[in-house]
């Protein structure tokens, strides 16, 4: 069976990528499987300094789930660029950037560096920055601010596809969709982490020194195909399915829902060679169940009158 | 790090443990029952099947030449029996214990043939204080040799500050939670004297005392 897509300018041997965060830079994972049975790749969060992240304790294990404050701790767009983005080069696997930023200016910035690599296939904007500069309120939750920092990312991206990463924690996710769209977005990929907590009676204490931290894992899956769900039928812009893939089943289910491609987050800490095997186990599953090709499986969900 | 397949997925993580011992054909690992991975660890039948993923990080420096002290607290006595199995002059070694379960739920007297050893057991505050004064005689005695700890992180607490008292190199071995223990998460790090966060499962489990805040 074909396993190749081509969606919103973004073109993979087959549906699989990593979720930003949860992969490193790839080469974490090398050991265990060989990289280019991956669709893609998203790398850890750039931002344009290096950040410190979070004080430790930064994650804790919840049931089919996670907690993780990391805080996007990373090296700086630089760094990524002189010193790891090289070593993925000869790979042939997309690779995709996900960016953070605190405001639209510094988004655009990041944006037009990372779109001028060669190597890097597209641009995935996060936008759960909790500290924005205007209004106090998160990018993810304020429509507004998702059409204008889309807006920035994609004036500045050239020809890269530019995807944006959308937060669960909102009432109204179409609308956070839609102000994607209008900002220029070329795919949707949904969902970040939920926010959580978890707290330890004997010692009285939050698990996480941040308190409050981003939920994930098989936990997240049925608040995921919901959200994504309800996007696929609101606009005509390509989704990304992401949230408690843990099995091919759990992929099929996204794209069932019309997404076009999936990434996996907390599976892969399960079994770092989860990743590897997805795209083969979803073709061997779809042949099972009878479907006639990927394209054709996609989006055919029925539903009751 | 291990993950039975089992788990399904309420239980996300694998679990670290250390490698007593490795021969190609089989795998031993000391387990301590603590919570819900441990407890469910326990309960694996003979033919069960888990993931495995590792060896990962680093391990203790190995000094042939080097009068080398072990200290080793509760569960972390586990990585001591590699060690000293790999050991080329076990007649440097000194291994030093102290626990509060019963000395044999540790496999203690399974390690000891081959090198010198001392083990304490802690049942009351008393313990306590005698374990840790006994710590501060042993830590001068190796000041100029090699000292390696790995246990509860206030027994390498006491531990480094002997060690910083007498000017000793130690080495302690971290046990942060892990996530992935590839490096990737970044989800287990410390800080280290430059104040920069490590990660723990890379870079580690074992750093240089004086590098490393605990
Ligand atoms: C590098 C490394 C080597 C280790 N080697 C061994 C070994 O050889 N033998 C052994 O028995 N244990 C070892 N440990 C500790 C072991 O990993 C934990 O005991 C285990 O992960 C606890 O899992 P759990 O699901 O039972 O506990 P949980 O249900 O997750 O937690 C129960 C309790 O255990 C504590 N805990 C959880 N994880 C850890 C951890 N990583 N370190 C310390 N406390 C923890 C929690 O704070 C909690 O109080 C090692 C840890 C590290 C990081
Ligand atoms: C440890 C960790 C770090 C993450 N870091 C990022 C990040 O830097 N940028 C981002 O957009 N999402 C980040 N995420 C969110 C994931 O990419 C993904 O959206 C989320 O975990 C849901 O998928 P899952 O249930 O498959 O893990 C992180 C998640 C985890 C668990
Ligand atoms: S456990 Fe994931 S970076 Fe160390």
């Amino acid at each position: 069976m074909n396993m190749k897509v081509s969606f919103g300018g973004l073109e993979m041997k087959n549906p699989v990528m990593t979720a930003s965060g949860t992969f490193g830079n790839g080469l974490e994972f090398a050991p265990y499987g060989d990289l280019e049975k991956l669709g893609g790749i998203c790398a850890k969060g750039l931002s344009l300094k290096p950040r410190e992240g979070n004080p430790m304790p930064r994650i804790a294990e919840t049931p089919c789930g996670m907690l993780n404050a990391i805080g996007i701790q990373n090296p700086g767009v630089e760094y990524f660029l002189t010193n790891i983005l090289p070593s993925l080069k000869s790979k042939d696997v997309a690779v995709v950037a996900n960016l953070y930023a605190c405001d639209a200016e510094e988004f655009g910035e990041l944006g037009a560096i990372l779109a001028a690599e060669d190597k890097i296939a597209a641009l995935e904007v996060n936008v759960s920055c909790p500290n924005v500069k205007e209004g106090g309120a998160a990018f993810g939750q304020d429509p507004r601010q998702i059409t204008k920092v889309t807006e920035a990312v994609k004036k500045r991206a050239g020809s890269k596809p530019v995807m944006v990463k959308l937060s669960p924690n909102v009432a109204d996710i179409v609308s956070c969709a839609r102000a994607a769209v209008d900002g220029g977005a070329d795919i949707l990929s949904l969902i970040n982490t939920l926010i959580g907590m978890s707290v330890d009676i004997r010692s009285r204490r939050p698990r996480i020194a941040n308190v409050v931290a981003g939920l994930s894992g098989p936990a997240i899956k049925p608040v995921a195909l919901r959200c994504v769900h309800q996007v696929c039928r609101a606009v005509d812009v390509p989704v990304v399915g992401i949230g408690g893939i843990a099995s091919a089943e759990d992929a099929l289910e996204f794209i069932l829902l019309g997404a076009h491609a999936v990434q996996v987050g907390t599976a892969n800490f399960m079994r770092p060679d989860f990743a590897f095997s997805l795209a083969g186990d979803m073709e061997k599953l779809l042949e099972e169940i009878g479907a006639k090709s990927l394209e054709d499986y996609r989006g055919s969900l029925e539903l009751p009158l | 790090m291990i993950r039975p397949a089992s788990w399904g997925p309420e239980l996300v993580w694998g679990r670290p443990f250390s490698i007593c011992s490795a021969d190609g054909k089989s795998l031993t690992l000391f387990i301590q029952k603590v919570g819900r991975g441990t407890s469910r660890i326990a309960e694996l039948e003979k033919g069960d099947s888990v993931t495995v993923w590792g060896p990962l990080g680093n391990g203790f420096a190995v000094e042939p030449e080097t009068p080398t002290l072990m200290l080793a607290g509760g569960i972390g006595i586990a990585p001591f029996r590699g060690y000293i199995e790999q050991h080329p002059t076990s007649e440097n070694l000194k291994l030093f214990f102290a626990h509060r379960m019963p000395r044999a739920c540790y496999s203690y007297d399974s390690m000891t043939a081959t090198v010198r050893h001392q083990s304490m057991v802690e049942q009351n505050p008393d313990d306590l204080q005698a374990i840790i004064k006994e710590m501060g005689v042993l830590i001068e005695q190796y000041k100029d040799g090699l000292i390696l700890c790995c246990g509860p992180t206030p027994f390498m607490r006491t531990a480094r500050k002997f060690a910083l008292e007498h000017g000793a190199r130690l080495q302690v071995s971290l046990e942060n939670h892990m996530g992935c223990g590839v490096g990737a998460c970044l989800g287990c790090v410390c800080k280290n004297d430059k104040d920069k966060y490590v990660q723990v499962c890379t870079n580690g489990p074992v750093f240089w005392a004086d590098k490393v805040e605990l």
